[in-house]
């Protein structure tokens, strides 16, 4: 995430990561999830699910912070995010 | 606690009768709005629910009354609701909800003259084909009239017990007259009275379908909040409870429906018959009409008429077998009711011109003299 | 495209949505158009159920005709589809013939409040303990888009196609002045604060009432020049979060902004315990003995 400053806190707090996950046939292409995924991992694939419609594809999985936002938006139940488990190390920013 | 049900005699008009037969068919919830002359079932059921361990509630209107019935059905509680003709044309759609959803519940509906709001004061039978056929689509439906105010006490834990056994709203379809005379009526002790309640949802959770039909073609019910998370939909709809827009789930959901009842008339029907064995001429009649034809069925007698008597204590559906046997070997028939022939024409159609059928009829506002029906048979015969 | 792959190995998992034990799986996708958002309220619903941590059976979902009704029918808990309006009495029946369950009536603006208006405001009068959350999307959806008791004041519709002449209901104030104990309203977009304020309702004794913003890009959105997303524009910039603001004071917009929040929240004893102090005192004394 591109942040206008880096605030005084981030060398020491983590911030969550998540995997997102997708159930394809399930969703109608409205794209709010890609719209409003603070971090825009998120975009429309090329490929056509089983009812027709583009699914989103996670285009930068390592950018989840686990909000769950696309979860909470999706009107189809079509998609969610569980935590990464924890590295050893804060990855560098 | 009070008792529910109040054995021994008393005095008490055929609306007071009825709240305490559903009291003692084990009635606790009862959803309802004020209508002459229906209202003193209300009336009793508000003073005697309290006690009891049941909830009575003045709903807005009768659209909402016969909503809460069901829903109050649905949470496991015997319910009923009492209303007169324009609070009955307004159940009409949530009467066919409880139809389709298969859901027990009571109407009584304490007839008077009408169409429209008619005469709200005075007596009238002139909504037996609404009751067969007032809510959209093509359905069965269970409609009990009874005679006085012993018989309207009798009937209504009737038509709880035909509710609960076959999962449908079932009508007590009296008039303005039996509601508001006063009669003797003997309760009997509770445990002479029986009670049947519907068969309930039983085995794995996960696997129970609420429209799977068990024996006599009704399914067993499963209660909100028992854990069975069923669904239940006015739309046609699956064993799972599920809807299904197709003809083929519609041809299968209709033809249960209307087999549950179909197939257990025997159970359902129940008439009663006066001087019949050696009857030339038979009256049908039920309800207050059934006092008129009885009396009209002695005078005929006194005159040298073999004239016999049908009470139908249970209207819809129509003792067709019963009257078909009798129009075999009997002159005519004559059916007494206060409209201009709506069980009539069932009548007729049950004779099939194997005898002629007249009609003893009135506009309403009053009953029927037994004259009228003793002018017909003089005529006629 | 090395992450885009990498996006489809991880959903290889039998993809399960934590919401999965509170939705009728079997009946998904759901009927619901691409861009509605009475999906993401309906999830916002469940999920605010399942944050209770109350008794999952202790859940019913009542819901009467149209798009939103169609909510009951996918929730995993005993579900009620009932007939056009009638939804909250058909609850109250419920509600009054048991007490312990959790009763919630799902269902839209023209069911609750245009045919089912009168049972509404007598439901609030009563206090009855239910949790009323009313997906708002301005039309009739289900039949193809015509004016509703809500569509605003010159929107288009199949049936206003020179502009609605009426005006809408203002429903948080209705549902105030009827006598509702908690009254909010959220747009679909605002998920978090509506999921938090139907938990929040779904706890509390009596009458609550949640009104849900919420696009109907076919119906609605495509005769009024809005795309869905455009709709979801107008909730992230044109509102204005006001908790506590006066419920007279919401109607149409405040300083062209729509207001939303918490309006109302009053503790006040709910139609059962009224009864029961009312028509039996003594009863449970009684029942004792």
């Amino acid at each position: 995430m591109k942040l206008w400053r880096v605030p005084l806190d981030a060398g020491h707090v983590k911030v969550t990561r998540g995997i997102v996950h997708v159930i394809e046939d399930r969703c109608k292409g409205c794209g709010y999830c890609i719209e409003y995924c603070p971090t825009h991992i998120l975009g429309f694939s090329k490929h056509y699910n089983k009812k027709g419609y583009h699914p989103p594809q996670i285009l930068n999985p390592d950018g989840c912070v686990h909000c769950r936002y696309c979860e909470i938006i999706c009107p189809e139940f079509a998609i969610y995010s569980v935590e990464a488990p924890k590295p050893d190390t804060q990855p560098e920013e | 606690m009070e008792p529910a049900v109040l054995t021994g005699t008393h005095y008490m008009t055929g609306d007071e009768a009825c709240a305490e037969g559903a009291l003692a068919a084990g009635c606790l919830f009862f959803g309802g709005y004020p209508i002459t002359p229906a209202t003193e079932v209300a009336e009793r059921m508000a003073e005697r629910l309290p006690g009891v361990g049941g909830v009575f509630i003045q709903m807005e209107d009768e659209i909402a009354a016969m909503a809460s019935i069901a829903g109050a059905s649905c949470a496991g509680v015997k319910s009923m609701t009492s209303t007169s003709g324009p609070g009955f044309s307004l159940m009409m759609e949530n009467l066919g909800l409880a139809i389709v959803t298969e859901t027990p519940c009571v109407v009584v509906n304490v007839q008077r003259a009408g169409p429209s709001t008619g005469l709200p004061t005075q007596g009238a039978q002139g909504d037996m084909y609404q009751a067969r056929w007032g809510s959209h689509g093509h359905y069965e439906i269970i409609a009990l009239a009874p005679a006085s105010a012993q018989d309207i006490f009798y009937q209504t834990i009737r038509a709880f017990n035909l509710s609960e056994k076959y999962r449908t709203p079932v009508l007590v379809m009296t008039d303005e007259v039996i509601g508001h005379m006063s009669e003797r009526v003997v309760i009997p002790r509770a445990e002479e009275i029986t009670v049947f309640n519907r068969p309930r949802a039983k085995g794995r959770k996960d696997r129970f379908k609420p429209f799977e039909p068990g024996p006599l073609g009704v399914p067993p019910m499963a209660i909100a909040g028992e854990g069975y998370n069923i669904h239940v939909t006015g739309l046609t709809h699956d064993e799972r409870g599920y809807p299904v827009m197709s003809v083929d789930c519609q041809r299968e959901m209709m033809a249960r429906l209307i087999g549950k009842i179909q197939n257990n008339l025997d159970d359902i029907i129940e008439v009663e018959g006066y001087l019949l064995d050696d009857a030339e001429i038979v009256l049908i009649s039920y309800g207050v009409s059934a006092r008129t034809s009885r009396a009209a069925a002695d005078e005929a007698r006194e005159m040298g008429c073999k004239v016999g008597f049908l009470r139908l204590a249970t209207v819809w559906p129509f003792p067709e077998k019963h009257i078909r046997e009798l129009a075999q070997r009997v002159k005519g028939f004559i059916t007494v009711e206060i409209n201009f022939g709506q069980i009539h024409r069932e009548v007729e159609r049950a004779v099939q011109g194997k005898a002629p059928c007249f009609l003893a009829g009135h506009c309403g506002g009053t009953v029927i003299s037994p004259d009228a029906v003793l002018d017909i048979i003089r005529r006629e015969f | 495209m090395e992450s885009a792959k990498k996006g489809k190995t991880q959903s290889k998992q039998p993809p399960r949505h934590p919401l999965d034990d509170w939705l009728r799986t079997d009946r998904m996708p759901h009927i619901w158009c691409p861009g509605c958002g009475i999906g993401t309220a309906f999830s916002a619903c469940l999920s605010a159920m399942a944050a209770t941590g109350l008794p999952k059976e202790n859940f019913v979902m009542v819901s009467g005709i149209g798009c939103s009704a169609r909510g009951a029918g996918y929730a995993n808990v005993d579900s009620y589809h009932t007939t056009h309006g009638r939804a909250i009495p058909f609850a109250t029946g419920l509600k009054l013939a048991n007490p312990d369950l959790n009763v919630v009536v799902f269902s839209g603006d023209g069911d609750l409040f245009a045919i089912g208006g009168n049972h509404f405001i007598h439901a609030a009068r009563r206090n009855v303990d239910l949790t009323v959350v009313c997906v708002n999307n301005y039309n009739y959806g289900m039949t193809g888009g015509q004016v509703a008791a809500t569509t605003p004041h010159l929107a288009k519709t199949t049936t206003t196609p020179r502009g609605n002449p009426e005006n809408p209901f203002n429903i948080p104030l209705l549902a105030f002045a009827a006598g509702a104990a908690y009254v909010a309203r959220w747009t679909m977009l605002h998920a978090r604060d509506l999921m938090d304020s139907i938990e929040e309702a779904l706890k509390k004794p009596g009458f609550s009432f949640i009104e849900v913003l919420s696009p109907c890009p076919i119906n609605y959105g495509r005769r009024n020049k809005e795309k869905a997303l455009d709709t979801l524009h107008i909730y992230q910039e044109q509102t204005i979060i006001k908790n506590g603001a006066h419920p007279a004071e919401l109607e149409g917009r405040q300083d062209g902004k729509i207001v939303l929040g918490k309006f109302w929240d009053v503790a006040k004893p709910s139609c059962n315990e009224l009864y029961e102090k009312t028509c039996r005192p003594d009863f449970g004394k009684d029942h004792a003995a």
